[in-house]
């Protein structure tokens, strides 16, 4: 059953969209498991949620987003570590995500805004002002070349010939 | 032209039965293609950086016959570690041009005209004619799907004659994907041994095996001094367009080979054998992600096969899929030229693969599942419209 489970994420983080009928062929196991399976990995979280890989570059008339990667240094507190700032951090609607970093500085914090003022002022009023937060260094996202591993732009082709022994 | 000035023996060899229908499906648009013999995959970057650093600092010179020591001795540390068979690399294993040369090169050291060897089909397209080249006679031995394409010990031993000098093995196998454990192997070295026969072992697709660990015939007892291992990295590790392949066999062997090796082609080309050692070294994430990947495929596939009305047995490596065709009433090149040219998917006729090949159908799953699941859709209609 475990080993099923690791199969079963590996075949929907490849593919999301597989449908029951065809994760049951690819694990030689009855549609009935599959689909209480899935059920049960969702309720532990296990897995969060299905999501489409965009690339926005391509879609005319869209909102412009902006990103920006921030490099937070934090004071932790006693007895809850960095958790608790990472969670005032995490709660804002515009941080896309927030990691724990060995190195230089604490947290490395994903933030979407509309334009690149908008998240200077998200920098600015919210996030430098957070008690423990000892300082910030902005970066903005210029190009998204890879994402997840996946390769932007480039679109896959078979380089094999059709037919060989 | 005047026929004589060709030999008998290139005269006497057919094309490829698989030149013909390349031919056709590369005249048409929009084929889906399971046809092909090779992972579609393409060569893990690191293997292909590291034959761009080799250009880089020069090394485009030839290397030692028998290839780069260093490869040598990661092939060796290869095969111990993954299949517990002992190769010495000073002097017992050659760095070939693709596992063919390897064939070539191990025929020719050991074929004397008249010598029998035993051909288990169906099998890859290049064993008879590979044999029939050296005035050596390639003796067809048909597996039976019953069996799952097993060759079994009694099937050998019917077909050797005084005159049989060697058997040419493949598991996993192509086009069949059937594979041969441990026990069968053991069952098969038995009647090896007790008529002193050498064995040809293709391992090409040794580590694409899905249900039971691969097993090298070199490591049963008493079979390493009478066999050859082949294999090489175009499976694998996806490193088809390399050409780089290689043969184990005891020094005995080695060296005689060595001097057609030598006079013939020199050495394997330089920057493939740098980006060999790299996989050899760096590449076994990749490898492992990729049967993960072939293995969910496989399994999808088969399944949908046997559904659409295709009966195949479920085969335990490779990338191939052999179902059967019988009950259409075509044979199986009607079947692939029709199934081509109306609903354009790409098969290969089992015929090609010899004799017991025929009302087979060699199906690669080394595609997209996409593209496995259109074809399936076409198959299926193809079906439909012979009813």
């Amino acid at each position: 059953m475990e080993n099923l489970k690791i199969e079963l994420l590996r075949a929907l983080e490849e593919n999301a969209r597989y449908s029951i009928p065809v994760l049951s062929k690819m694990l030689q196991t009855d549609e009935a498991t599959i689909k209480q399976l899935i059920k049960t990995l969702r309720e532990e979280n296990i897995i969060l949620k299905y999501t489409a890989l965009v690339d926005w570059s391509k879609v005319e008339k869209h909102e412009e987003k902006v990103f920006a990667l921030i490099d937070v240094k934090v004071q932790p507190k006693r007895g809850v570590g960095f958790d608790e700032i990472a969670e005032r951090i995490y709660r804002y609607n515009e941080v896309q995500s927030v990691y724990l970093m060995s190195g230089a500085y604490d947290l490395s914090v994903m933030v979407e805004g509309k334009s690149m003022h908008e998240i200077a002022m998200f920098v600015s009023e919210k996030l430098s002002t957070l008690d423990s937060v000892l300082s910030t260094a902005t970066h903005f996202m210029l190009k998204k070349y890879k994402h997840d591993g996946t390769v932007f732009e480039k679109v896959k082709e078979d380089k094999r010939i059709v037919v060989t022994p | 032209m005047n026929s004589s000035y060709l030999s008998d023996y290139v005269q006497k060899i057919p094309p490829s039965g698989i030149r013909k229908f390349f031919d056709l499906a590369a005249t048409i648009d929009g084929v889906i293609s399971l046809g092909v013999g090779e992972p579609d995959f393409v060569t893990p970057w690191h293997a292909r950086e590291a034959c761009i650093n080799s250009l880089e600092e020069g090394y485009t010179a030839y290397t030692p016959n028998a290839g780069l020591l260093e490869l040598r001795n990661e092939i060796s540390d290869y095969l111990y570690r993954r299949f517990n068979v002992s190769y010495h690399p000073t002097n017992e294993i050659i760095v070939t041009v693709g596992g063919s040369q390897a064939l070539d090169i191990t025929l020719r050291t050991i074929l004397n005209p008249g010598d029998e060897v035993l051909v288990i089909e169906p099998c890859f397209v290049s064993y008879a004619p590979l044999i029939d080249l050296c005035g050596g006679i390639s003796v067809r031995v048909s597996t039976s799907p019953e069996n799952g394409f097993k060759i079994t010990p009694e099937q050998l031993e019917t077909a050797i004659t005084p005159k049989t000098k060697a058997v040419m093995l493949c598991s996993p196998n192509n086009p069949t994907g059937t594979f041969l454990n441990k026990n069968d192997l053991e069952a098969l070295s038995k009647v090896i041994i007790q008529h002193d026969l050498l064995v040809l072992s293709d391992e090409i697709y040794a580590e694409l095996t899905y249900d039971e660990e691969f097993t090298s015939i070199a490591s049963i007892s008493g079979m390493r001094e009478r066999t050859f291992l082949i294999s090489g990295f175009s499976k694998g590790f996806a490193m088809t367009g390399w050409r780089l392949g290689y043969v184990c066999a005891p020094k005995d062997f080695i060296s005689p080979m060595l001097k057609i090796h030598q006079y013939t082609i020199m050495c394997a080309p330089t920057m493939s054998q740098f980006a060999a050692i790299e996989s050899l070294k760096h590449g076994e994430n990749e490898v492992g992600e990729m049967i993960h990947s072939y293995r969910r495929r496989r399994n999808f596939f088969v399944e949908s096969l046997n559904e659409i009305g295709l009966p195949c047995h479920n085969p335990g490596g490779a990338f191939y899929v052999f179902p059967s065709i019988r009950n259409t009433g075509l044979t199986s090149e009607e079947f692939a030229e029709n199934l081509l040219l109306k609903q354009k998917v790409a098969v290969v006729p089992g015929s090609v693969f010899g004799k017991s090949g025929e009302g087979y159908i060699r199906c690669s799953y080394a595609s997209s599942m996409e593209a496995l699941q259109e074809a399936l859709k076409r198959m299926k209609n193809f079906l439909y419209t012979l009813q």
